[in-house]
């Protein structure tokens, strides 16, 4: 599904990533886990397509896609999604007409018609009961006056009326109550099939209680320094990070 | 960053004028220079009686004593006034068509281009591929240079008796109420441009609502400027009688020529008990190319009076075209519970400059009004706004609010705001709030990410903020606002 090898980037020539190699098989959950500043939403942000960040070296394919070819609204069109770690908010323009021209987009880019009023709010009358929230919230503005939870919230909603192939989630469950992360999990685990990956950026075990991941991997000065199964996050949070700085010395030798 | 901030500023840095065309036909136009001789003229081919002859040559010679204003946050070259034509007609409508088979098909062609059918039958019927559909129950008043060559369903109007009509025609037909009306709002020494279009206003429109009536149409006029070097002076008046109501809607455009081209208007809106005008504007005229060549001088004065208890106006105004625009459409609130509205968006992009608001006179008491201007800017675009919100002292519980917005696409334009306040009254209470964006990149990749094209998630997000305002339009002009908007945003990615 996605194979990143040797991905550098850098922010007004500061280099973040450093080296990033990591791949993610078809229908596998991976997280990613590093203290602050490590580069997790950079790595998120270049996958994505923001231009701020400019890839110095390395490749990433897609699918069969050179994804850093693509311009970011064709990589949202073959499937990528990024859930962001702070969503903005677009005043004035309803969730539903965000979440609508963004399925026309897709089905545009993909020569198909596009979909019908009385479909589009089927769906989206499915999906809000799935993440519990209201018709009210979401014919309001895109985020407009959403507490930070409601933010989040919406973020799994427009994931699963996108139903990406890839989804990249930046610490979509921080500063969630228990119910609001029960929903954001539950939205992951919906999502769940071979045919599907997803990038789970954490910094909380509590997360991948509900949603086990396939891999845990651990981003650290912008490299990987360590993988391993679920049971690596457990080993995290008991230890912390105290023991990267050995292992970024064995990543670079 | 910067790389992306880029790309949305070319997004917006070009755009088609669509309404740029020339209609080629033969006109009668007088030479450039203004004197009383050309106000003779000018009256003469209206056939105009002695009392707006003189009405107009006082307005003259009054206007020869003034200065053109030089506090707009506006930079032009001096505009001389003895290089304009002031009267510029189709031939063909020397001696108004009585009806549509006579007015010359070149113009019918215009108008459709435009899409402004001028049939009615054609109406009712829906004209394809016009740019902007009108519904069918929209009257129009088609004022192209210096004559009004025609207006649809004045049957249907006469039936309620709602009298619409060129101005020129009222003059002929209703001097009575012309003569009552005319200069009481705005008067004719009121301030440079208003004395200059006093002088020689040459067509426009003319709304007259009986008392009880709600006119059972949207009535609208749509302004061209087709001939080289000439000036269009429209003068519209409005006069809704008690417990009436009236929407009027105005377009206009103007083609695409290397001159600057002037255009003086006068509008005067009189609301009586219980009245109520709805006055919307879509304003496209020529602005000119990126680097400020030609374009539309709009120097406007339009201004209301809520004459009666209860009575309202709204200005609603979408304003996309000109080189220049210097516009305060105004509430004068003399009526008890009164109330005044001005609703805006402006766009100013390539070399485009505004200075535009509006003036809020509370009078009478419990009178209310109501201010939301957004203003966008583009590329080199610069603009102010400007409000004045005065209380009186007879002016017991006043109120206002005042919203402005200013979003900038780039770093090139300039927003000013200047909200100036005036209360005589302590029981009055004002709100005001000002707030400037930048069209943010965190929102453009927001929607990027979500697929939207760059041109999809521009037009998406200004649309967004222009919200408020659009709602206010009557249906089918926000419709064609809303496009208008998208077209003046728009331009091939990269
Ligand atoms: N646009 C930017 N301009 C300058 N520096 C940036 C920019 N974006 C990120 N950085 C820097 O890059 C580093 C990595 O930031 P990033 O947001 O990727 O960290 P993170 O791992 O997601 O951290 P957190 O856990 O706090 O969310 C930080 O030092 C940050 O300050
Ligand atoms: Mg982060």
């Amino acid at each position: 599904m996605l194979s990143i090898k040797n991905l550098h980037a850098e922010v007004d020539g500061k280099p973040i990533l450093r080296g990033i190699n990591l791949d993610i098989p078809a229908g596998e959950i991976h997280a990613i886990m590093g203290p602050n500043g490590s580069g997790k939403s950079t790595l998120a942000s270049v996958l994505a397509g923001r231009e701020e960040y400019e890839v110095t070296q390395g490749s990433v394919t897609y699918k069969n896609h050179k994804l850093l070819e693509l311009d970011p609204n064709e990589r949202a069109c073959e499937g990528v999604f990024l859930g962001f770690q702070y969503p903005v908010e677009i005043p004035g323009v309803s969730n539903l007409y965000l979440l609508r021209a963004a399925i026309n987009a897709r089905r545009k880019y993909h020569g198909e018609p596009e979909i019908a009023a009385i479909d589009f709010m089927k769906l989206v009358q499915e999906k809000i009961d799935y993440v519990g929230m209201s018709m009210d919230m979401v014919k309001r503005g895109v985020n407009e006056d959403f507490s930070g939870g409601e933010k989040k919230r919406n973020e799994i909603f427009q994931m699963l009326m996108l139903e990406p192939t890839l989804a990249l989630l930046d610490e979509t469950d921080s500063g969630l109550d228990i119910d609001a992360l029960k929903v954001v999990a539950d939205g992951i685990n919906r999502l769940r099939s071979p045919e599907r990956s997803t990038v789970l950026v954490t910094h909380y075990k509590r997360l991948l209680e509900y949603v086990v991941p396939d891999r845990v991997h651990v981003l650290y000065k912008g490299q990987i320094v360590r993988s391993g199964g679920p049971e690596l996050a457990d080993t995290l949070e008991a230890e912390g990070y105290a023991n990267l700085e050995t292992d970024e010395t064995a990543a670079t030798s | 960053m910067a790389a992306h901030q880029e790309d949305v500023e070319a997004l917006v840095a070009e755009r088609e004028y669509e309404a740029g065309f020339v209609t080629d036909l033969e006109s009668d136009t007088i030479a450039p220079g203004l004197n009383e001789d050309v106000i003779r003229f000018i009256s003469g081919k209206k056939d105009e009686p002695e009392w707006m002859l003189e009405w107009r040559l006082e307005a003259y010679r009054q206007w020869k004593q003034m200065k053109s204003p030089k506090w707009p946050h506006l930079h032009y070259a001096p505009i001389d006034y003895q290089k304009i034509s002031y009267f510029s007609a189709p031939k063909s409508s020397a001696g108004k068509p009585k009806s549509l088979d006579e007015v010359d098909p070149k113009l019918l062609e215009t108008y459709a281009k435009l899409g402004i059918p001028l049939h009615e039958q054609e109406m009712l019927a829906g004209v394809e591929g016009a740019s902007y559909p009108r519904s069918n129950n929209v009257a129009v008043d088609a004022v192209f240079d210096s004559v009004s060559v025609a207006t649809t369903f004045k049957g249907k109007l006469k039936d309620a008796g709602v009298i619409f009509c060129s101005i020129s025609e009222a003059i002929q037909e209703h001097p009575e109420l012309v003569k009552k009306y005319l200069g009481s709002v705005v008067p004719r020494g009121d301030n440079f441009f208003a004395g200059l279009n006093a002088a020689v206003f040459t067509d426009g429109s003319f709304v007259y609502i009986p008392k009880g009536v709600r006119c059972p149409m949207e009535l609208s006029t749509y302004f061209r400027i087709n001939a080289e070097n000439t000036g269009q002076f429209e003068r519209t008046l409005i006069i809704a009688e008690a417990g009436s109501h009236v929407s009027y809607l105005e377009g206009c455009t103007a083609p695409q020529r290397d001159e600057n081209q002037l255009h003086a208007a006068v509008v005067e809106l009189v609301a009586e008990d219980d009245a109520e005008i709805k006055y919307s504007t879509v304003q496209n005229w020529y602005p000119g190319d990126e680097n400020g060549k030609g374009g539309i001088f709009n120097f406007v004065t339009k201004r209301g009076d809520c004459r009666g208890a209860r009575s309202k106006i709204s200005w609603t105004q979408v304003e996309t075209g000109s080189a220049i625009t210097w516009k305060y459409p105004s509430c004068i609130l003399t009526g008890d519970d009164s109330v005044g509205e001005f609703y805006s968006v402006a766009v100013t992009r390539g070399m485009q400059q505004a200075d535009t608001g509006t003036k809020m006179i509370h009078i009478g008491r419990n009178s209310k009004s109501t201010i939301i201007a957004k203003g966008i800017s583009a590329a080199r675009g610069e603009q102010a706004y400007r409000g004045l919100v005065k209380i009186l002292p007879s002016a017991a519980n006043a109120r206002n609010f005042t919203q402005c917005d200013s979003l900038l696409i780039g770093d090139k334009c300039g927003a000013h705001t200047f909200p100036y306040v005036e209360s005589r009254n302590s029981t009055a209470k004002l709100e005001h709030e000002a707030t400037t964006s930048k069209i943010g990149e965190d929102q453009m990749f927001y929607c990027l990410q979500r697929g939207l094209t760059e041109e999809d998630a521009v037009s998406l997000i200004v649309n967004g903020f222009c919200k408020d305002v659009f709602k206010e339009l009557p249906m089918e002009f926000a419709v064609e606002a809303q496009k208008l908007l998208d077209v003046t945003l728009e331009n091939a990615v990269g």
